[in-house]
């Protein structure tokens, strides 16, 4: 195999492992996905630094 | 949907194995990441320039010197290429406090960086690859040179975006919706900050890029091949190594007054300065050691050796041999003599700043609104947010000496990096000599020194973004959010297993890299 090919399949199992696996199992937005609205995902940021420790 | 009042969810339930981890897969991941860029950033210049000499003189080994390099540098490219996205995968799992707190600050930086990145960059790139032949020279050549400005930009957004965190500006909180909003784009791209921070790191690129070059072709010599494309090379990246050291040095002279005005802790922790004085002396070389009866493990505070030179850290700092530099303990303890408040006070500052937050909030939830207009009018006062909101991350912060970063990582990378960026220049200018006085292959040792440094000028460059990153511990945003409230309430052994998923990604990348990397210089050009 050349080297440009080489370096192709690198790019594609890289991507592939990084937006279909990683990104889509492990790495979920947190505010997006646990809240409907910027209202929402605002008030719950407050919240969080807000609050006397 | 919501569960803000799920008491679990509260800050002071975040542990800390959680912060660590989380801390620990970002360090990982920048670290990684940064092995590839730097190299891509300075040898898209150097391609650039080889190849505006066959241009110029249409000399065909110039054409065979510059595909030979654009192979190397493609080799980084492709496996080096969207590291960096996990980072802002990072952002929307691990940070999403810190995600929301910045708000559009990031976002058009990045946006921007995006756009350029894949336009500028992800076009020309296959001109510059597979154009030859197939476009004119002239075109071919301005690709290349777009090429090497294209990555140097996207880098730009990225690094104003970490210089924000650094030095926040341009921009307002707006409490109602706990996100910064930005007032002055200008004022956050060219805050001094940010353009010290720029220069001096893509500079660190291109002479890690340079030596690169220069280690590589002192190979082949020592291996007596390909004589006319390693000296040659060297003289170009030598050359080009040597005017960027420059940049690199007046860039980091810039930056070390900025931290001083910013960061004055950082400052005093690279240093290990922990009592403040006038005339205060740069230290060159130093070992730390636990000064007597010292119990605490994490910042010792005394020398076993050290070298310095008088009066030079205030020069460093404010421009003036005699002017008093900060140590930890004015900074911690607070110097009224200086006007220096002490953590203590900031901390109580910070909470009623965080309080006024709370209020705010509960406020509008209980549609009070007089309360509400008139805690909302104390975001917008100047006083309000000079005196407390300026100090609002200190209000997390649970004793004074939480404000301290860890004094030895900062001290040896800050010591790693300069040291080791002064002997660069003294060996980019041995090569000059070497090359000007044409007994480059007799000096054997110099070819082996320049191969043995290449790994070297990585260390220097991953030791910049150490000091950088864990300096201005305990802050993910100076002053304004600490890192422990910066993280997702996740739970930590997710965190972990990405941790090492990620190893063991960048790891098979790394080997990939090296690997490709070594068969294709033992093969050489063709």
């Amino acid at each position: 195999m050349t080297v440009g090919k080489q370096l192709w399949v690198i790019i594609l199992i890289k991507l592939f492992i990084m937006f279909f696996l990683l990104k889509l199992f492990f790495f979920p937005d947190i505010l997006k996905d646990r809240f409907d609205t910027d209202k929402e995902r605002g008030d719950y940021v407050i919240e969080q630094l807000s609050k006397p420790r | 949907m919501n569960n803000c009042q799920n008491p679990d969810n509260m800050l002071e339930n975040i542990d800390l194995s959680l912060v660590n981890w989380s801390r620990a897969q970002f360090a990982l991941t920048a670290m990684y990441h940064w092995i590839f860029v730097p190299l891509t950033l300075g040898l898209s210049f150097i391609i650039a320039i080889m190849e505006s000499l066959y241009v110029r003189t249409g000399r065909e080994e110039w054409k065979r010197i510059t595909k030979f390099w654009m192979i190397l540098f493609g080799i980084n490219f492709a496996i080096g290429v969207a590291t960096g996205i996990i980072l802002e995968f990072e952002f929307g799992t691990n940070w999403s406090n810190y995600s929301w707190f910045v708000g559009d600050i990031f976002g058009a930086p990045l946006a921007i960086e995006g756009i350029l990145a894949f336009f500028l960059e992800s076009t020309f790139i296959a001109i510059m690859f597979f154009g030859w032949g197939k476009v004119s020279k002239r075109a071919h050549l301005i690709s290349t040179w777009l090429v090497a400005f294209g990555s140097n930009l996207s880098a730009l957004w990225i690094l104003v975006a970490n210089a924000w965190m650094q030095n926040p500006v341009g921009m307002r909180f707006n409490p109602d919706t706990a996100r910064n909003e930005m007032v002055n784009f200008w004022d956050v791209l060219l805050s001094p900050f940010a353009v010290n921070k720029f220069l001096h790191t893509i500079t660190s690129g291109y002479v890690l890029a340079s030596i690169f070059v220069i280690g590589i072709s002192a190979w082949y010599l020592l291996k007596n091949r390909e004589h006319s494309l390693a000296k040659r090379s060297m003289l170009v990246a030598a050359v080009f190594g040597l005017i960027s050291s420059v940049m690199l040095i007046f860039s980091g002279d810039g930056s070390a007054k900025q931290i001083a005005r910013v960061q004055p802790m950082k400052f005093a922790a690279f240093e290990g300065l922990y009592e403040g004085e006038e005339g205060a002396p740069l230290i060159t070389i130093g070992v730390l050691s636990a000064a007597p009866g010292e119990t605490e493990a994490q910042n010792v505070k005394d020398f076993a050796l050290k070298i310095e030179i008088p009066n030079f850290l205030s020069y460093m700092a404010f421009g003036k041999f005699d002017a008093f530099v900060p140590g930890i303990n004015d900074l911690t303890y607070g110097n009224p003599e200086r006007n220096i408040l002490s953590v203590e006070e900031k901390i109580s500052r910070g909470k009623i700043a965080r309080e006024s937050l709370a209020q705010l909030k509960d406020a509008r939830d209980q549609q009070d609104m007089t309360t509400y207009n008139r805690i909302k009018e104390k975001f917008s006062d100047p006083e309000f947010t000079d005196s407390y909101f300026k100090y609002f991350g200190y209000g997390f912060l649970s004793s004074p000496e939480s404000a301290v970063p860890n004094v030895p990582v900062a001290f040896y990378s800050f010591h790693i990096m300069v040291l080791l960026g002064f002997y660069f220049v003294l060996l980019l200018m041995l090569i000059l000599v070497a090359l000007y006085r044409n007994g480059i292959e007799k000096n054997r040792f110099l070819l082996r020194m320049a191969i043995w440094t290449i790994p070297l000028t990585y260390i220097a460059s991953q030791s910049g973004w150490v000091l950088t990153e864990m300096g201005r511990q305990p802050w993910v945003i100076q002053d304004m959010l600490p890192t422990m409230a910066a993280v997702s309430h996740i739970n930590s052994s997710s965190v972990q297993i990405t941790f090492f998923l990620f190893a063991v990604l960048f790891t098979v990348l790394l080997i990939a890299e090296l690997r490709i990397m070594f068969r294709q210089i033992k093969i050489g050009p063709k």
